[in-house]
């Protein structure tokens, strides 16, 4: 078996996994991307839609193309990339970790590094997750594995299509689907608000006039072989309302149905998942519980803009800098979340430098107001002219904001949002 | 003219495979028709995957005794063939002293059949035996010998160890006529093809009943009993050392958590008489009953680690009992019907059973001299140590390509599965794990198609997901918009 010594590895060569390993490389630590497929750029690779880069790059990218921005960028550096490669383990030794990856070229390779970065993305939920009944026939996709079969190999999933579930990919999948030639049915989504961006609605659905079915679920699938159809059924207050079951023909039936952080290796490895956001329970420097290992990008928590994956994963890269220098920032102290917030992330702060934090909300709402408190003490309130929960908030607290204000053990951070 | 066989086995379910490979020892020309693009895709592919312990019938019934017989072969079976089985035990978890007393029958049956090492347990010894088990448990029953199978992989296994020694397999031949001439039967297929044989077996599962009508034996109905499956992810909290049982009512061994081979955990199966054979969809109320039948087992069952449900189709006669016999009104043709559970278990008995049934009538079995028993096994990225990995990769680098990474299936796997002929999506799937992890095939499905067009030269459209019309893309950007097919 092959051994290896570098200071860093990252798992996964998408966006967050290239971000966190050009910070590190740039302040000359030794690091090392391994990724699973054989180019870099994760799932960026099969979203040639654009709407990428415009907060990183003020520009509008595709999906490769922001890809290939930072591919160029780790090319420049002095980063080992090995691509084909998949990470099993992490066997925490304390001082140092031992990562054991294999790629038909290398064999099983060993690894030894200081510290680990998590960066493996997410995958989609399927239709086990969401228990639909009805016959198993072909025909039934995720949006992400139709979006690969499109754009990538050419192909069309099928003729008449519904989709259920109203996730980014669908919506560009519906779009997708009819410039092709496909017939797009319906979006079918149970919660009574979209769960894509807006103007993914707007530029996706509305322009092709495709109909959107907010609070209703396909409670059926027929076909022997290949799916028919299905039958779509309104929730009237939450509750199935079987006579007004309609049923539409299809060949097709897409699921987008949101996205789970990729986990496996960090649970193997000892890391705590938090039930909340499905990724790793992280501190204010992004590091997880085994200490050494972080985490950034889709892993952590499901992110829908590839510019604050960047974001958040350049500042993991220099909180493991600082690790890997003695400097890592002291004292932790609670994040909680506060009203109509699903998730926040991290799940601690520090006292001594500047806190970044993503959240979602539970509600659809106009005008609401941001409020942070600490300890029951109004620290911030701001404005938000719109939140949904499909749309990630980010909120920054200046350190000094936080200095001299007594913080103890049992400080507690709370972020709500008032309506 | 057409081939001509000494044996046709009709049907290339468990009992269908296992007589062809029992046959396939002797100096005999055999083939097996099969309807499906392949092998197990009927009743053997949906289904508990439990070997049996031999407790929940009494001697009486033909299916008790080859359950028994069935249970004793799968060691060397599995020893031959190398498809994942293992003797975790049986549990069967009593909650009230009523139901103390249907398990006490339950342990009269077991020790008049012979079940090995069967004993009854109070709650402690419950509790020992299975940790997850439900605290309000009164007692219950053990069975140590019973056991767990990944079912398609035994029948893939069985055929692939036929075909091994000269066993023909014809799929995609869906039998239509019968008719015997001057002691010979011409068989002919609904495509056209025609073969010619002296004996016929009738497995044809669900559809014996069809076959038999179609050759002019005996009449009779096959009564389909539904059953419903629920499968949760490998890492949930469910997974159970033991099979768990209910105690069981009159027409049904009940709703169970199983611990399948391959670390995922089964609920279910639902059993529900229904009048169409294809019915395989799902319902929402027997989605909760499962669930609530399961958690009462074993409290920490939850609906949040599914990944995938099935049906399955139990084949019943009435009264309940295997048909294995000479037809008494058509010449070597052999009745095979009624193999609901334990059809699995009992499935190399029921191979024996019908050999000698073939020889008490006349066919003479020579055996053949250079008869191999064993198939090669194709080692598992996910079984293997690290070292051994390095080892597999080296010797053949496609062990270093992972298609499926939810069970962690490489490129490796997914080409010895399609040269042994399985190579449709779920042909795929069941002889290699691949597409039945958490994400279903989400990621891998496109890198199969791939490996699968490249293996076998045939084009995106031509794949499917279990043939007939279950295709997966049929149409190429630009298609729809020049019209060129609707
Ligand atoms: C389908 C889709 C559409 C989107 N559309 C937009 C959009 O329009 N605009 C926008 O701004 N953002 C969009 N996003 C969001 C954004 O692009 C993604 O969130 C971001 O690219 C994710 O980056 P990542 O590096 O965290 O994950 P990924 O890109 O998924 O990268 C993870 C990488 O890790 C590798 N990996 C995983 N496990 C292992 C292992 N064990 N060993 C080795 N390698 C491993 C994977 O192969 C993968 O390459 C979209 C996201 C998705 C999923
Ligand atoms: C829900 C459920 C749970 C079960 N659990 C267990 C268990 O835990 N343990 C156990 O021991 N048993 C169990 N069983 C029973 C077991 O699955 C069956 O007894 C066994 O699989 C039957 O196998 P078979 O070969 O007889 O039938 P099949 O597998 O159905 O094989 C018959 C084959 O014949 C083919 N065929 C039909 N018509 C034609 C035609 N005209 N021409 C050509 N081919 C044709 C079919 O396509 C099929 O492949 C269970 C069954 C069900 C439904």
């Amino acid at each position: 078996m092959k051994k290896i010594e570098r200071e860093v590895l990252i798992i996964g060569g998408g966006s967050a996994g290239m971000a966190a390993a050009a910070e590190i490389a740039e302040k000359g630590h030794s690091v090392v991307i391994v990724e699973r497929e054989s180019t870099m750029g994760g799932i960026l690779n099969q979203c040639i839609h654009n709407g990428f880069g415009l907060h990183r790059f003020k520009e509008e990218l595709t999906g490769p193309e922001y890809a290939e921005r930072y591919v160029n960028i780790i090319n420049e550096l002095p980063i080992d990339q090995y691509t084909g490669m998949t990470v099993t383990e992490i066997d925490d030794q304390k001082d140092f970790k031992l990562v054991y990856a294999f790629s038909s070229h290398e064999g099983m390779v060993e690894f030894k590094v200081k510290a680990v970065v998590l960066a493996m993305g997410c995958r989609e939920r399927n239709r086990g997750n969401i228990g639909t009944p009805g016959s198993r026939p072909s025909g039934v996709f995720t949006a992400g594995l139709a979006q690969r079969l499109v754009n990538i190999d050419g192909l069309i999933p099928g003729k008449k299509c519904v989709i259920v579930g109203s996730g980014d990919i669908g919506l560009i999948m519906a779009r997708r689907l009819s410039w092709v030639g496909a017939d797009v049915q319906a979006v079918v989504e149970i919660q009574p608000y979209p769960a894509g961006l807006t103007r993914n609605i707007v530029q996706c659905l509305n322009d092709f006039n495709i109909p959107l079915h907010l609070s209703h679920i396909v409670s059926k699938i027929y076909g022997k072989d290949r799916v028919e159809g299905v039958d779509i059924t309104p929730l009237i207050d939450g509750i199935e309302a079987p006579v007004q079951t309609f049923h539409i023909d299809c060949d097709t039936l897409l699921l987008s149905v949101g996205l789970v952080p990729d986990n496996e290796v960090s649970k193997k490895a000892g890391v705590i998942i938090s039930n909340q956001t499905s990724g790793p329970a992280v501190d204010g420097n992004l590091m997880t519980n085994v200490e050494g290992i972080f985490a950034c990008g889709n892993v952590l928590h499901v992110h829908d803009l590839v510019d604050f994956v960047t974001e958040e994963s350049i500042r993991c890269g220099s909180y493991v800098n600082s690790y890997l220098e003695g400097k890592t920032k002291g004292s932790q102290y609670s994040v909680m979340a506060g009203a109509n917030v699903r998730y926040i992330t991290p799940n601690k702060f520090t006292s001594d430098s500047d806190n970044k934090f993503y959240l979602r909300s539970m509600i659809v709402k106009n005008q609401a107001e941001l409020v942070v408190s600490l300890d029951g003490r109004e620290i911030i309130r701001k404005k938000q002219k719109h939140v949904q929960p499909s749309e990630m908030i980010s909120c920054e607290i200046k350190a000094d904001l936080l200095k001299s204000t007594g913080l103890n053990e049992k400080s507690r951070l709370e972020i709500g949002l008032k309506s | 003219m057409p081939e001509t066989y000494d044996v046709t086995v009709i049907g290339a379910g468990v009992t269908g495979a296992a007589i062809a490979r029992k046959l396939s020892s002797y100096k005999l020309k055999t083939v097996v028709v099969e309807k499906e693009c392949d092998v197990s895709f009927g009743v053997s592919k949906a289904n508990s995957g439990i070997i049996h312990g031999g407790f929940h019938h009494d001697f009486s019934a033909l299916k008790s005794r080859l359950e028994i017989r069935g249970n004793i072969l799968f060691d060397q079976l599995k020893e031959e063939l190398h498809f994942p089985f293992k003797r975790c035990g049986i549990v069967v978890a009593a909650f009230s002293s009523d139901e103390m007393r249907t398990v006490e029958k339950l342990y009269e049956n077991g020790i008049q059949n012979g079940a090995v090492g069967i004993e009854l347990c109070n709650h402690d010894r419950m509790l020992y035996l299975e940790p997850k088990l439900n605290k309000d448990v009164v007692g219950g029953l053990f069975a140590p010998g019973g056991g767990i199978v990944e079912p398609y992989r035994l029948v893939f296994s069985l055929m692939e160890s036929a075909k091994k020694n000269g066993v023909e397999l014809l799929t995609k031949f869906k039998v239509k006529s019968g008719t015997l001439k001057n002691d010979l039967y011409t068989i002919e297929a609904e495509d056209g093809r025609n073969i010619q044989s002296r004996w016929v077996i009738n497995a044809a599962g669900l559809y014996c009943d069809e076959i038999s009508c179609i050759f002019g034996a005996e009449e009779y109905t096959i009564n389909v009993r539904k059953g419903e499956e629920f499968l949760l992810d490998k890492n949930a909290t469910a997974y159970t050392s033991r099979v768990v049982f209910p105690v069981p009512s009159k027409d049904s061994k009940g709703m169970l958590v199983i611990p399948t081979v391959e670390g995922t955990t089964m609920v279910g199966p639902t059993a529900t008489i229904i009048d169409n054979k294809e019915d395989y969809s799902t319902t929402k109320e027997n989605f909760k009953k499962i669930f609530s039948s399961a958690r009462r087992l074993v409290p920490v069952v939850s609906e949040r680690d599914i990944t995938t449900s099935f049906t399955g189709m139990r084949p019943t006669l009435e009264g309940d009992d295997f048909y294995i016999e000479m037809s008494k009104k058509k010449d070597r043709f052999i009745q095979v019907a009624g193999i609901q559970s334990p059809g699995l278990t009992a499935s190399p008995a029921i191979a024996e059973y019908v050999k000698d049934i073939m020889k008490r009538n006349g066919l003479e079995l020579i055996e053949k001299p250079d008869y191999d028993p064993n198939i090669d096994k194709v080692p598992r990225f996910r079984n293997s140590s690290k070292e051994e990995i390095d080892k597999l990769i080296e010797e053949n680098p496609a062990y270093g390509e992972i298609i499926c990474r939810c069970e962690n299936i490489t490129e490796a796997e997914i080409i010895a599965s399609i040269r042994e002929g399985h190579d449709s999506l779920d042909g795929i799937k069941f002889y290699t794990r691949a597409r039945m992890g958490r994400c279903q095939g989400g990621f891998c499905t496109y890198k199969i198609m791939k490996i699968v067009c490249r293996e076998t030269g045939c084009s995106m459209n031509d794949i499917t997901k279990r043939g007939g019309e279950s295709w997966i893309v049929n149409k190429k950007i630009g298609d729809f918009t020049t019209g060129s097919k609707s």
